[in-house]
């Protein structure tokens, strides 16, 4: 079974405001607000662990949440991400793009 | 209410300096006739010590940064500087002439990703815009690298300052932006110069003649509600704050201190001696700046326009009184509107009695706040 990489892209800005985080595509202005489930996995996307690790260490263990679910609406979150252009999917590790 | 502008509300509220606005230094390639700034160098900070109020910025929570200046390319150090603030994830604006830009530094701004790009073009007319520069070939120049610019992608606006030397030539710049294909901004705002000299405000397009620009639906869309005649403000309007100056927002000169907004000069801290977040938490002036209220105004809070002038508290303060009117914004609100203002109003005006703010009053002045050896 593949694994899933995930990496922040180069072209967007972020910060944290009250425990979201605001996301900004420079390519296109696209402004989104991540909450804090989606928050930990954007902070955890270093391009070298593999989804399902990200998911087991940063959302299960932190948020009381099933883990099938949980990887599920993971998975669901970085597609929607990637085709805003603000992360980075490949089935291999990735060079991250921004500093963590 | 967008998402941007419900975040801008959050930030105001929880005092998140959510803009920062920081000048890397104050000289300039050109001499433009309404510059408010004093262009030589009294010591602007290095690039060590803009990297770490960067740090600072970023921890203490701020999105937006603009780069502006002075000329931000003057300084060797500026893409340093840039890629510092990019790696620490800002979205960066960049405020420039852009005469010292050519196509390696417009692949350069590409490549960090920076959110847009704003250039001064103050004429279609070559003659004009270098007779306000005082730079030969400086429009030549400045258009060269605005298609640099646009053909990188980038999201350029050209900021067109309007005052009476290029008073009729707002037309020709929106034209020259919309066949280039860049965006176009007026702002007929001229500040008093840094040295307290007031004279620049000359410069200021004459009041008959604002009325005109705010009538001009294509320079403001929305003329209906923009120019509709003022209307009784609310409780929730004498609750509110003037702007987001010291709320959500301040202003960073090059010599490190902070201010409340660009044209707001009311000293606050120093980021070479203090931390940021210390001012931004804990100056007194902040604090003060921050406390004040529509209803607390002196005059204004019982002025019809209390709820929609653009009333700007720097200007108030260069007049003498943070909480006092601002003369150029009640010409604003009475050329828009065709309604008096209550501070021409207890002047015995019906109209605006002249197009200039006071000129004796000692302004108080953006300069380096001595630093200990």
């Amino acid at each position: 079974m593949s694994e899933t990489y995930i990496a922040r892209s180069s072209a967007i800005a972020a910060r944290l405001l009250a425990g979201e985080m605001l996301v900004m595509n420079s390519a296109n202005s696209t402004f989104f607000t991540l909450n804090e489930v989606a928050t930990a996995i954007w902070q955890a996307a270093d391009g070298k662990t593999p989804l399902r690790n990200i998911v087991r260490d940063n959302v299960c263990e932190q948020f009381e949440v099933e883990p099938g679910q949980a990887q599920a609406d993971a998975e669901q979150l970085v597609t929607e991400l990637s085709e805003h252009g603000i992360l980075l999917i490949s089935d291999h590790p990735l060079t991250s793009e921004t500093a963590s | 209410m967008s998402l941007m502008a419900e975040m801008g509300q959050k930030a105001f509220n929880l005092g998140v300096p959510l803009a920062v606005h920081l000048d890397v230094t104050y000289r300039c390639n050109e001499r433009c006739v309404h510059c408010y700034l004093d262009h030589d160098d009294h010591g602007e900070m290095t690039t060590i010590e803009i990297k770490r109020v960067l740090d600072e910025l970023a921890e203490a929570g701020v999105f937006f940064l603009t780069f502006s200046g002075g000329e931000v390319f003057m300084r060797r150090d500026f893409f340093e500087l840039l890629e510092h603030a990019r790696r620490l994830l800002f979205n960066v604006k960049v405020k420039t002439n852009a005469v010292m830009i050519s196509e390696a530094e417009a692949s350069r701004l590409r490549a960090l990703n920076i959110d847009s790009i704003q250039i001064s073009v103050y004429s279609h007319r070559a003659a004009i815009h270098d007779a306000i520069t005082k730079l030969p070939h400086s429009f030549e120049r400045t258009i060269k690298a605005v298609r640099f610019l646009r053909d990188q992608g980038l999201r350029v606006s050209i900021a067109n300052v309007l005052m009476t030397s290029n008073l009729s030539d707002h037309y020709g710049v929106q034209k020259l932006a919309s066949d280039l294909g860049v965006h176009y901004t007026l702002d007929p705002t001229i500040t008093p110069m840094m040295d307290g000299d007031t004279s620049v405000l000359a410069l200021r397009v004459p009041g008959e003649e604002l009325g005109d620009i705010f009538k001009n639906p294509a320079l403001v869309p929305n003329q209906e509600e923009f120019c509709a005649p003022p209307k009784a403000p609310s409780e929730e309007d004498l609750e509110g704050y003037p702007c987001s100056a010291g709320h959500s927002f301040c202003y960073i000169s090059p010599y490190g201190d902070v201010f409340p907004c660009v044209q707001f000069p009311l000293p606050t801290g120093n980021v070479r001696h203090q931390r940021f977040l210390d001012i931004w938490n804990h100056s007194p002036q902040m604090n003060e700046v921050r406390s004040i209220q529509a209803k607390d105004l002196t005059v204004c809070s019982s002025c019809s326009h209390v709820a929609s002038c653009s009333r700007c508290p720097g200007l108030a303060f260069m007049e003498g009184n943070m909480r006092g009117p601002s003369t150029a914004d009640c010409e604003k609100s009475f050329y828009r509107t065709g309604v008096a203002s209550a501070n021409m109003l207890r002047q015995g005006l019906s109209k605006p009695g002249g197009n200039r703010a006071p000129t004796t009053v000692p302004l108080i002045q953006i300069r380096p706040v001595g630093i200990p050896a």
